[in-house]
């Protein structure tokens, strides 16, 4: 029986086929989804911040985008995925209030993206679709079967990348 | 670096409760002379949750109004006050005295109402914080969305996720005649901000 494991904010995991994961309400949080084709191995972090240098309250590696990826990667290695086939998809990282206001705290659903693609491409691994930006939440669902990327909104649609 | 949201010890957590408390019961007079009805509020509820429980505890999914103010002044802080969309829905028709509209969706008019009465609510709320800390607090104009929750606790979720792993929230439930017009309100001073807040109020030493 598949079972739809749930991924918290700040938080991240691992799964194997036939099981599916998925994050609720992303908003300027970045939803990491890892897929390896070969083992069905999946993997999804909800990562809020972008990085784990900016700040010294950095215990929660699951928070940052960096540290996040690299310790996805890790639990996606130990449950036996191939590091040579894994692809990943992004989504989130939106700007929720229409505000003028240029301050960081307006502006990190961008950088959340910008930080999850610059540690994905150094780690070598290729992001192939992603769904980021705008101004409305999204909830994610992440199938270990094919690595489809189911993404719902409220007002937006649901679509699969 | 400031103190951790995780450091907070009961006599903190008194002390925002108290806070909270005064603040929403403010938020609760404008709300009656605004709608010029009897308003009965509930004992505000403060509460530390951590990132992973938030989804479970408020529902990340549900349908909410969330209206976000930047302050600016002595401390920078967020504040959001995030309302059940039927609650945004009761008040709005209490608001404009309209025959009962139903419906998640608000015309330009009625998100405009949506906005002024964030900004009475929280501006009532900020009033009594400035006056219990002796600090300027100014609010900036109120932004609107309405989303998933868990979408718009991310936006302050994000600044506590700079000093800790946790969200402070304060749950406070207006009741006018039968219909319940309550809501969640989240103050998020910055990472500097916390120590200011609690040394004004005399709850930490300024060592």
């Amino acid at each position: 029986m598949a079972e739809m494991i749930k991924v918290g904010m700040a938080d991240l995991k691992a799964a194997v086929y036939p099981n599916a994961l998925t994050t609720l309400g992303l908003g300027s949080c970045v939803g990491v989804a890892i897929f390896d084709k070969t083992t069905k191995i999946i993997g999804l972090a909800h990562v809020m911040l972008p990085s784990s240098k900016q700040t010294s309250n950095n215990t929660n590696i699951a928070k940052f985008a960096d540290t996040a990826i690299d310790k996805l990667l890790d639990d996606m290695i130990q449950l036996g995925a191939n590091r040579k086939y894994l692809t990943a998809k992004l989504a989130g990282g939106a700007q929720m209030f229409a505000t003028n206001n240029t301050s960081d705290i307006m502006r990190i659903g961008l950088r959340n993206a910008i930080a999850c693609r610059t540690r994905l491409s150094e780690l070598g691994i290729r992001v192939i679709s992603e769904d980021t930006g705008g101004n409305f939440g999204r909830t994610i669902e992440l199938y270990s079967e094919d690595g489809k990327l189911l993404i719902k909104t409220i007002g937006h649609g649901s679509n699969i990348i | 670096m400031g103190l951790s949201l995780n450091e907070l010890n009961n006599l903190h957590m008194d002390v925002l409760r108290e806070l909270g408390n005064i603040g929403a019961g403010n938020a609760a007079t404008a709300l009656a002379s605004m709608l010029n009805k009897r308003v009965d509020m509930d004992v505000p509820k403060v509460k530390i949750l951590e990132f992973s429980q938030i989804s479970d505890l408020i529902g990340a999914e549900k349908l909410v109004a969330g209206i976000l103010l930047d302050v600016g002044g002595d401390i920078k802080a967020t504040i959001m006050f995030l309302m059940d969309i039927e609650a945004a829905r009761n008040l709005v028709n209490l608001l404009m005295g309209l025959p009962v509209a139903e419906g998640d969706s608000f015309s330009e008019i009625e998100e405009s109402a949506l906005k002024e009465i964030g900004n009475i609510l929280t501006g009532s709320y900020l009033s009594a914080l400035s006056s219990i800390t002796n600090l300027t607090l100014i609010p900036s104009i109120p932004y609107l969305a309405i989303d998933m929750a868990g979408a718009l606790i991310s936006v302050p979720a994000i600044e506590f996720g700079k000093v800790g792993d946790s969200v402070l929230y304060i749950e406070t439930q207006f009741v006018e005649g039968c219909s319940k017009v309550g809501g969640d309100f989240f103050l998020v001073p910055n990472v500097d901000s916390y120590d200011i807040l609690l040394k004004s109020l005399g709850v930490i030493g300024n060592g």
